[in-house]
């Protein structure tokens, strides 16, 4: 499958605990695929398995009918991009370093940057909406310009996959739903293939095309939102009581929930 | 836009170069013999064509500045250099300013290794039995640091970090100890120890030219990555670089010309911590720029420091402990300026 992945009983563990637990599943290219499960149920862990940050101790991951660990690191940074939970940078590089960091995996080792690797950082600050602070050390922004940068970086990074971690985690709602729209963009536009971690149900629903829902390592449920975002499978993953309907300001599913006795 | 950041770097590294071969000849000129730059260049040039130049010279010049000065500052230079390198990619490695070849405990492996050859009186391997046991001490430190701080293929800094203080305090007691049995010899460890560039040789220059040039060549081919390790692993791995492998292949590396350095000189503090910290102020952290910068700014400053306790000082001055008392100081300002920085973020 061009720029699929293909996942066979694929498990990891730390020590004894089992973090992805045999999880056999398929993803089709040119889909926007939500992550969403309790705190520390392996969704890191899994992403570091589709990015090839980590082989799995049994099963395999498959990406364009390949085994990830068969790829060169360069090779597969070429078609694969992360956007990490954790943004710490160790020195204070500026925003456009930063960004250009995006393009290593195609510069060679003594070379400098090419036109086509310029105009690609240039899109990508622009799209994220950073270009006028290119010049500003990273280390001096704030958690959510950070964030930025590391999104733009991922954009500059033009690979057919993205992978985001909580990229929104430190985002008001204007930049979440602005990062939301440029990934929901690249999947309708440009048949890239994004999949992310999401906490919130209701961005889950309105962006993407399927849900994985993971409990405990395990994949529980993975179906398309109109399938999945139901009462009852939410109650099976989070144990929290909900209603979920067809909102007719966003056109979407929306989750509303019930908080406390009124 | 990046031809002119370009051309700054490039005139920075010219400049510096000057700097450095300025301060070795400017050194030379110093001591208890005043001997002028126009005499010395007489006297090098005389190395590679016919003495007729040495003609009308006192005969004792050519000798103080082949045998006794040079190669005393190359030593100096050369030293300077590959600490300020080692201090550059363990900083860069370790994602920590306050890094450098003394934090890991590479360099109390390599005293210890020295030490041991002291006491020993292990000398059969004439003038490199020194170097060889401090190499020794030094890449055996590494590998039980790395041992103790990877766990389940993973290294952090934090972990690197505390091991290397750990083993470091283990191996100064072993030090101590050595003292201890040392007896009479107790004041050729506690000389070496303290760092010297004294009665060095032209064997000392070749064997730590070969390590340096080694060290800059591995250095600078990786440092691109260098600087997108400074992502952390995750991001760096994710981005195509080989992170696990190229930190070991740089750790190594480090730690050898590290070696070498203790070796021939002994144990000289805070060089690889301060150049690395002021060259990121003038040139930003990118550790192509950075790399060859460093090697220069410290080449010229342990010459200069070098200068200070040979010519200028009234008697002279351990240089580990000069470098130590200038070094120190700075340590604890960089060391609270950073925990203000961390305050606020």
């Amino acid at each position: 499958m061009s720029n699929g992945y293909a996942l066979k009983n694929a498990s990891y563990s730390y020590g004894e605990t089992p973090a992805v637990n045999d999880i056999t599943l398929e993803l089709a290219p040119g889909k926007f695929y939500g992550l969403v499960g309790p705190n520390g149920c392996g969704k890191t862990t899994f992403l570091d398995l589709l990015v090839g940050n980590k082989v799995p101790e049994t099963g395999t991951v498959y990406f364009n009918d390949k085994p990830l660990q068969h790829y060169k690191r360069r090779d597969l940074a070429r078609q694969i991009a992360l956007v990490p939970q954790d943004f710490a940078i160790g020195f204070s590089f500026t925003v456009e370093e930063v960004v250009l960091m995006g393009r290593h995996p195609y510069i060679n080792r003594f070379a400098s940057p090419s036109e086509t690797d310029w105009q690609l950082i240039e899109e990508a600050m622009a799209t994220i909406g950073i270009s006028h602070y290119r010049e500003h050390y990273i280390n001096e922004l704030s958690g959510g310009e950070k964030q930025r940068a590391v999104v733009a970086r991922a954009l500059a990074q033009d690979t057919p996959v993205l992978i985001f971690d909580e990229a929104t985690s430190n985002l008001d709602v204007q930049y979440t739903l602005q990062i939301f729209n440029v990934a929901r963009k690249l999947v309708q536009e440009k048949g890239r293939t994004v999949i992310a971690v999401i906490h919130n149900l209701n961005l889950a629903a309105a962006y993407c095309d399927e849900i994985l829902f993971m409990k405990q390592g395990k994949l529980v449920q993975h179906g398309p939102v109109a399938e999945t975002m139901a009462p009852s499978i939410i109650k099976e993953i989070f144990d929290v009581e909900t209603a979920v309907r067809m909102d007719s300001f966003s056109k979407t599913r929306q989750v509303s929930f019930k908080y406390w006795n009124r | 836009m990046m031809p002119k950041k370009q051309q700054n770097f490039f005139l920075l590294l010219c400049g510096l170069i000057v700097t450095t071969l300025g301060t070795i000849i400017l050194s030379t000129t110093m001591g208890y013999i005043e001997i002028t730059p126009g005499q010395i260049l007489r006297v090098l040039a005389a190395q590679f064509s016919d003495s007729q130049l040495l003609a009308g010279m006192d005969q004792t010049i050519p000798f103080v500045v082949m045998d006794v000065r040079l190669p005393r500052i190359l030593t100096a230079a050369l030293v300077g250099g590959g600490l300020a390198m080692s201090g550059v990619i363990y900083q860069g490695i370790l994602l920590n300013p306050l890094a450098d070849p003394y934090t890991l405990g590479v360099s109390s492996g390599a005293a210890f290794g020295a030490s041991l050859a002291f006491l020993g009186n292990l000398l059969l391997l004439g003038h490199f039995s020194v170097p060889l046991f401090a190499f020794g001490g030094a890449v055996a430190t590494l590998f039980i640091v790395l041992y103790l701080s990877t766990f389940n293929g993973q290294m952090s800094a934090a972990t690197l970090i505390l091991s290397g203080v750990i083993v470091g305090a283990i191996l100064s007691a072993g030090i101590s100890f050595l003292k201890y049995l040392a007896d009479e010899q107790v004041s050729v460890i506690i000389f070496w120890l303290m760092g010297s560039f004294a009665s060095r040789t032209w064997s000392d220059v070749v064997l730590i030219a070969v390590a340096l040039l080694f060290g800059t060549v591995i250095s600078l081919y990786y440092s691109r990555d260098l600087n997108i390790m400074s992502l952390g692993g995750r991001s760096a791995d994710a981005l195509g670089v080989e992170t696990a492998r190229t930190r070991t292949i740089l750790l190594l590396t480090a730690s050898l010309v590290t070696a070498v350095c203790v070796a021939v000189s002994g144990v000289i503090g805070f060089i690889g911590l301060i150049v690395p910290h002021l060259m990121r102020f003038v040139v930003g952290p990118d550790n192509r720029k950075l790399l060859p910068l460093s090697i220069l700014a410290g080449a010229t400053l342990l010459v200069l420091a070098d200068t200070v306790t040979r010519a200028v000082l009234p008697s002279e001055v351990p240089i580990g402990v000069l470098t130590a008392l200038i070094g120190g100081p700075f340590f604890c300002m960089i060391f609270r300026q950073r925990q203000r920085r961390l305050k606020y973020e």
